[in-house]
C-alpha cells in the first residue's frame, strides 16, 4: 500500500512536470517575439532578450505600418478572410444540405463528385494551368475560388445536419416553404455550432495562406498579403543569397532591423488568431470529433 | 405552423399518383418538385467540375509535347515519354528519398505522440489545468508555417537559445549550424510538425477516450489494477479503432507531405535533403516551364498515394480480422 502511494505520487510529478514543459516550449516562443517585437531593434541584436523588452519602444509597430507593401498587404489578407469565410461557408453549407436531403434524386450524384475530390486531385501544375486559361492569375478572385470548396468539410456539416430531427423541415415543407427558405431560415441557424467551427478553418487558412500569393499574384503588388511579405522576410533574413532574388532589401530601415520588423508581423498576423479561437474551442472540438468519428 | 408529431412516422408529403404516370414523366415531375435543390446546387456542380475535375483531365499533359498556346487536339501525344525521363533522373531519386523519409518520420512522431499526449492528458484530475493546456497546446496549429519557420530559424540560429542551452550544459563546445546542415533538416521538419500539431492532432484521441464507458475503470480499480494497467487493459483497446482509422488516413496521405514547411525552412546549403516530390514539380513544372514533367511528377504521387491507402485499408482490415477471430 505504501509502495503504490510513493509510485502514486511520483507519476503525478512526472505527469505535471511533462505538461508544464509542454506548455512552456509551446508559449516561450510566442512570448519571446512578443519581448522582440517591443524591444528597440539595435539593442535586440546584442541578444539576451527572453521575456521581458529591455529597451521599450513602439518603433517596430510604427515601422510595419509605414512600408506601403505591408499596409496594402493586411488590408488584403483581411478582405481575403471575409470574403473567403462569408462566400466559402455559405456556399459549403448549401451543398451540406442539399446531399442531406436523402429524397433529392442527384443527392448521390452530387455526393459522389465532392467525395472524390477528397482523395483525388489534379495536383499543382494542372491547377497551375486551369488558373492561368481562367484568368485569373493577378486577380483577387484566384484567392477566393479554387479552394472555396473542402469536401470535407462538406461532410463535416452534413454529418451535423444528420442529427437534427427531420420533423423541423417537414412541417416547414407542408406549410408550402421551399428549400431554399428552409436552408436560411431553419437549417443555417440551427447548425450555428458546426458553421462556427468550419468558419474558423476557413478564415485561418485564408489568413494563413501565402502560396497563392507567391505563385499566382506576385506581379500585381496590390494583392499582396501579409503572410507573403513576411515569407519573403523570413527569407531574406534566413537566406544568404538573399539580395540576387528580390534586389536590395527594402526593410532595412535606419531605425529597425528585419528581424524586430519580422517579430512585430508576427504579433500582428497571431493576435487576431489568438483572440478568436479560444471562444471557440469547444465548438471545434466537438465538431472535428463529430466529422472524424462519422467518416 | 403545424406543430410535428413524434418523429416515429415521418410525414409524407409526396403521395404516389394514382393514375401511375409513365416513369420519364414522374422522373421529370420529381426534378419539377425538387427544383430548388437543383438549383441551389447547379453553381456548385459546375464549381467543382471546373475547379477539381478539369485539373484531373490535365493529367493528359503529361503524355503529350504540351503548348500551351496550341488546343487539345492540336498537341502531340508522347506516351510515356516524361514517365521514362522522370525515372531516368537521379535528381528524383533524391527528392522521392527526402519525401519518404520526412513522410516516415512525420507519421512515427506525428502519431505516436500525440496518443501519449492525449493519455496523459487524460490522467491529469484538476480539470482547468488540463483547459489551460490543451488551450494552450492549439494554438500553434492556427499559427501559419511562415510565422513557424520564423521562429524555429530564431530558435536554432548561432547565438539563439538551442545553442545557448546546449553550451551551457555543456553537450557542445561551439554553436551548431543547426540549418545550414542538411543531415538536420529532416529533424529539424520533424520536429517543428511536432510543436505545431501535437496538441490538435491528439484531439481526436482524446475524445474516444472520454467516450469509453468509466464504469470500465471502476471495475478495474475494484479489482486492484493500478494506473498502468488501467492505461494498458482499458484505454488502449478502448481507442484502438480511432487509432486504426486515424493510421489508414495517414498512410495513404503518406506521400502529400505538403511543402510548405520544406519550403520555408530549406535554403541552398541544405537543398539536397529539403527538397520533396512537390517542390521539385513546382522547380520543373512552373519556374521552368516543362507541364508535361512537372505533371507527370503530380500523377507519380497521385498514383502512389492512391496504391498506399488501399494497401493500408488491405492489412489493416486482415490484421483486424486476425484480432476479431483470436
Amino acid at each position: 500500500m505504501r509502495r503504490g502511494k510513493t509510485k502514486e505520487r511520483l507519476f503525478q510529478v512526472f505527469l505535471y512536470g511533462i505538461m508544464v514543459l509542454i506548455g512552456v516550449i509551446t508559449l516561450y516562443p510566442f512570448l519571446n517575439v512578443l519581448a522582440i517585437s517591443f524591444n528597440d531593434a539595435l539593442d535586440t541584436v546584442k541578444g539576451g532578450i527572453y521575456l521581458w523588452p529591455r529597451v521599450f519602444t513602439w518603433n517596430n509597430y510604427r515601422e510595419v505600418f509605414t512600408y506601403p507593401n505591408l499596409v496594402i498587404g493586411f488590408n488584403m489578407s483581411l478582405l481575403r478572410t471575409i470574403t473567403g469565410t462569408v462566400l466559402g461557408l455559405i456556399s459549403t453549407a448549401m451543398v451540406a444540405y442539399v446531399i442531406s436531403c436523402r429524397e433529392f434524386i442527384a443527392c448521390r450524384l452530387v455526393s459522389a463528385l465532392f467525395i472524390l475530390t477528397m482523395y483525388v486531385s489534379g495536383g499543382l501544375i494542372p491547377e497551375f494551368m486551369l488558373v492561368r486559361k481562367l484568368g485569373l492569375m493577378n486577380n483577387f478572385w484566384v484567392y477566393i475560388l479554387p479552394g472555396l470548396i473542402s469536401g470535407w468539410n462538406v461532410f463535416v456539416i452534413r454529418a451535423y445536419m444528420d442529427t437534427l430531427p427531420e420533423s423541423l423541415t417537414e412541417s416547414a415543407k407542408l406549410d408550402g416553404a421551399n428549400e431554399l427558405t428552409i436552408f436560411f431560415r431553419i437549417i443555417f441557424p440551427l447548425c450555428k455550432p458546426i458553421l462556427a467551427t468550419i468558419a474558423l478553418f476557413i478564415a485561418v487558412g485564408q489568413w494563413n495562406s501565402w502560396f497563392d500569393t507567391y505563385i499566382y499574384c506576385s506581379g500585381n503588388r496590390a494583392l499582396t498579403t501579409l503572410q507573403y511579405e513576411m515569407m519573403r522576410i523570413l527569407q531574406d533574413v534566413t537566406s544568404a543569397t538573399t539580395s540576387s532574388i528580390y534586389g536590395m532589401n527594402e526593410y532595412n530601415a535606419p531605425r529597425t532591423s528585419p528581424e524586430s520588423i519580422q517579430a512585430a508581423i508576427t504579433i500582428v498576423v497571431t493576435l487576431p488568431i489568438l483572440f478568436v479561437y479560444p471562444f471557440l474551442q469547444k465548438y471545434f472540438v466537438k465538431g472535428l470529433t463529430l466529422g472524424a468519428l462519422k467518416s | 405552423m403545424r406543430p410535428a408529431k413524434g418523429s416515429t412516422q415521418p410525414l409524407i408529403y409526396s403521395m404516389p399518383d394514382p393514375a401511375a404516370p409513365t416513369w420519364g414523366r414522374k422522373i421529370m415531375r420529381q426534378i419539377y418538385q425538387q427544383r430548388y435543390l437543383f438549383l441551389m446546387v447547379l453553381p456548385f456542380v459546375v464549381w467543382v467540375i471546373i475547379f477539381k475535375y478539369i485539373p484531373i483531365w490535365g493529367w493528359t499533359m503529361a503524355f503529350q509535347d504540351y503548348k500551351p498556346h496550341l488546343s487539345f487536339a492540336e498537341q502531340t501525344w508522347v506516351g510515356w515519354k516524361y514517365f521514362v525521363e522522370l525515372f531516368h533522373d537521379r535528381q528524383f531519386y533524391l527528392v522521392l528519398r527526402n519525401t519518404i523519409a520526412m513522410s516516415l518520420l512525420s507519421l512515427l512522431c506525428g502519431y505516436t505522440f500525440p496518443i501519449m499526449f492525449a493519455i496523459l492528458l487524460n490522467e491529469i484530475g484538476r480539470r482547468y489545468f488540463r483547459q489551460i493546456i490543451q488551450t494552450i497546446s492549439y494554438l500553434p496549429h492556427f499559427v501559419s508555417w511562415v510565422v513557424v519557420a520564423g521562429i524555429f530559424t530564431k530558435l536554432l540560429a548561432i547565438g539563439g537559445p538551442v545553442n545557448q542551452l546546449l553550451l551551457a550544459l555543456g553537450l557542445t563546445d561551439k554553436p551548431i549550424l543547426f540549418m545550414a546542415k542538411g543531415e538536420y533538416f529532416w529533424g529539424i521538419v520533424t520536429i517543428a510538425d511536432l510543436w505545431k500539431e501535437l496538441g490538435w492532432n491528439s484531439i481526436i484521441f482524446l475524445a474516444a477516450i472520454m467516450g469509453i464507458d468509466g464504469n470500465l475503470y471502476e471495475a478495474a480499480q475494484m479489482d486492484g489494477a493500478g494506473r498502468f494497467r488501467q492505461i494498458w487493459h482499458i484505454t488502449l483497446p478502448g481507442i484502438r479503432p480511432v487509432v486504426f482509422i486515424m493510421l489508414i488516413m495517414s498512410i495513404g496521405n503518406l506521400i502529400n507531405i505538403g511543402f510548405e514547411k520544406q519550403f520555408l525552412l530549406q535554403n541552398n546549403m541544405v537543398k539536397d535533403y529539403s527538397e520533396v516530390l512537390d517542390l521539385y514539380a513546382l522547380t520543373y513544372g512552373i519556374r521552368v516551364a516543362r507541364y508535361a514533367y512537372g505533371t507527370a511528377v503530380g500523377i507519380f504521387k497521385s498514383a502512389v498515394s492512391i496504391v498506399l491507402l488501399f494497401l493500408a485499408n488491405f492489412i489493416i482490415r486482415r490484421f483486424n480480422d486476425d484480432r476479431a477471430v483470436l
